[in-house]
């Protein structure tokens, strides 16, 4: 458009501001844009900054390693990593073997017409989450599971009922969108059942078990409440570890086991990027 | 030949009506199982005692009792206040911004999109985290040590949480709309502003409210963030904001559930039922829906 181009360069001092100033549709993301600087972004440098320095006496921050050093050094901390990859990795399995059936179940057509079973396995999420932890360890209690006697089966248990209806979710949808034709194209060319699910249902839904596997995993890895509250304060999580390094206001080092979480949050997501595309709108379509 | 193939056809009926009944026993299973510590607590909702296990006799007055809780009334008050007002602002921010992403260059979009991934897929404890190290901070070094922590820098813990669905919800709806409609806004005398109130937004308005009911549910959720991020204000007064998760982790930390919260959990637990079953009856009307405009075509 050589005229409006002549024009614009042609207009007064005054015309030019208007013209920057005026209304225009992409200026609608500029609040967004500073939120998203101011409390997304700042935080996470700050994070960076308290990683990789130390507190003096005087209170000033000065650039050291002592909080690496002394994250690499703890067999304590070392060991609660290794145990919360350990927890996230069974649940995960877990969460998977349970939900995988039953999601096929639910999206095959001759064994559930009814869209209200979905809605039941899902609506657990809308109950607040504190107050069914708290249930699931009372009558864990009322049964004999002790948390403080067993603490690792009490959380295992807990976080299964706590991320179970999130790993239905994502399969369910990858199963209804299932190619039929395919399995029963399978099926013609000789596959007994258990050779139809591996060659022609298990990649189908390959896509649906990689966002499954992620709304679990990390968020287990992290969790807070759960293992806090099933195990009797026994099972200390990755989640817990870095609370209680900033409630006891070590924040240097709070603040590097942060960064390893963030560290390992991207590996994940770079891992399983290249499983599915459309990850973001997976995510969006669970809620 | 007939013979062999009615015995076929039974063989595959049998066949089929096993599938199914052993289907549904697993199903069921599951979930009976998966409902289980919810339907204990709201079975002893009915009984006063101090302990789940121990049934004292059949009464309602727990549901009395909750209501003259005045604790457990304030929290439930919070919970729904910041509820309503992080997700409205969020929606509002979200889908300004998911707007104005949209028209903007592909270079800045994605920019943006990578950003907005990042609380998506963050844990939410660093996020809590970063966010009181940041509150901290602006307060010793900028305000001078005057205390930061209030109902605003929760309800900006809140948004960081919401904020990034709001638009993922949005950004779907905006591709899916017809680019000549804004136009014919503009053709038929609408100014810019006009034209995105008249045609924009209610082409957007499904992807809107799905961002708005579900920055309802993870506000609601919500224990994380809150618990670091909460200062005194709304109907807690001078003292610290008490939601219903930060009342129950502070109650379950020293025992038990206490009674009343039985009785909530059963109102709970019928709300959100009622809400299943709304989702249900509105989806299946819209499937309906859908169907007959397939065959009307």
């Amino acid at each position: 458009m050589p005229s409006t181009e002549s024009k614009r360069r042609s207009g007064s001092g005054w015309a030019q501001f208007r013209r920057i100033v005026s209304f225009k549709r992409k200026h609608l993301c500029i609040p967004y844009i500073l939120f998203l600087a101011l409390f997304v972004i700042i935080p996470i440098i700050i994070i960076l900054v308290y990683a990789f320095t130390r507190t003096t006496e005087t209170g000033q921050l000065e650039f050291s390693f002592d909080a690496l050093k002394e994250f690499f050094s703890s067999t304590t901390k070392l060991n609660v990593l290794l145990v919360s990859l350990f927890i996230g990795l069974v649940n995960t399995l877990l969460c998977l073997l349970i939900g995988y059936p039953i999601a096929y179940l639910l999206a095959d057509k001759r064994v559930n017409k009814n869209y209200v079973m979905v809605m039941l396995f899902i609506m657990p999420m809308w109950i607040n989450f504190v107050l069914r932890t708290g249930a699931t360890r009372d009558v864990l209690y009322m049964m004999g599971i002790k948390g403080g006697q067993h603490p690792y089966l009490a959380t295992l248990i807990g976080l299964l009922y706590n991320y179970l209806p999130f790993t239905i979710l994502p399969l369910y949808t990858t199963m209804i969108k299932l190619d039929k034709s395919q399995i029963e194209a399978a099926k013609d060319l000789g596959c007994n059942p258990a050779q139809t699910f591996v060659h022609s249902i298990l990649p189908q839904t390959v896509p649906g078990i990689v966002s499954a596997a992620e709304m679990v995993f990390m968020p287990t890895m992290s969790s807070y409440v759960i293992s806090d509250t099933l195990s009797e304060g026994k099972l200390t999580l990755f989640g817990n570890s870095i609370a209680s390094s900033f409630n006891n206001s070590l924040w240097n080092d709070g603040s590097f086991m942060a960064l390893v979480m963030l560290v390992l949050i991207f590996l994940t997501m770079f891992i399983t990027n290249r499983f599915h595309k459309d990850e973001t709108q997976e995510r969006g379509r669970l809620w | 030949m007939t013979q062999n193939l009615t015995q076929n056809e039974r063989k595959i009926r049998k066949n089929a009506i096993l599938r199914k009944t052993i289907g549904q026993c697993v199903i069921w299973l599951v979930l009976i199982a998966m409902y289980i510590p919810i339907m204990v607590l709201i079975a002893y909702s009915f009984t006063r005692a101090a302990n789940i296990g121990t049934w004292t006799g059949f009464t309602f007055l727990l549901y009395a009792d909750l209501f003259n809780d005045a604790e457990i009334m304030v929290a439930l008050g919070n919970t729904v206040l910041i509820a309503l007002i992080s997700s409205a602002l969020s929606t509002v921010l979200g889908t300004c911004g998911a707007i104005g992403a949209f028209y903007s260059k592909r270079r800045s979009r994605e920019v943006l999109e990578s950003v907005n991934q990042i609380p998506v897929v963050n844990a939410e404890i660093v996020i809590a985290l970063s966010l009181t190290v940041m509150f901290v901070f602006f307060q010793s070094y900028i305000l001078g040590g005057s205390n930061v922590f209030s109902f605003w820098t929760l309800l900006i813990g809140h948004m960081v949480l919401q904020v990034p669905f709001v638009y993922l919800s949005v950004k779907p709806k905006l591709q899916q709309m017809d680019p000549a409609l804004y136009e014919a806004a503009l053709d038929l005398g609408c100014n810019q502003t006009q034209a995105l109130w008249k045609a924009t937004i209610p082409e957007i308005m499904p992807g809107v409210a799905s961002g708005f009911l579900l920055s309802i549910t993870l506000s609601l959720d919500d224990f994380i963030v809150t618990a670091f991020t909460r200062g005194a204000g709304l109907l807690s007064g001078d003292k610290s904001i008490e939601t219903l998760s930060t009342l129950v982790q502070a109650k379950i930390k020293k025992g038990p559930i206490p009674p009343e919260m039985r009785a909530l959990t059963t109102l709970i637990f019928l709300t959100v039922l009622a809400v299943a079953i709304l989702v249900t009856i509105y989806r299946n009307r819209t499937v309906k829906k859908t169907r007959k405009g397939r065959k009307g075509a």
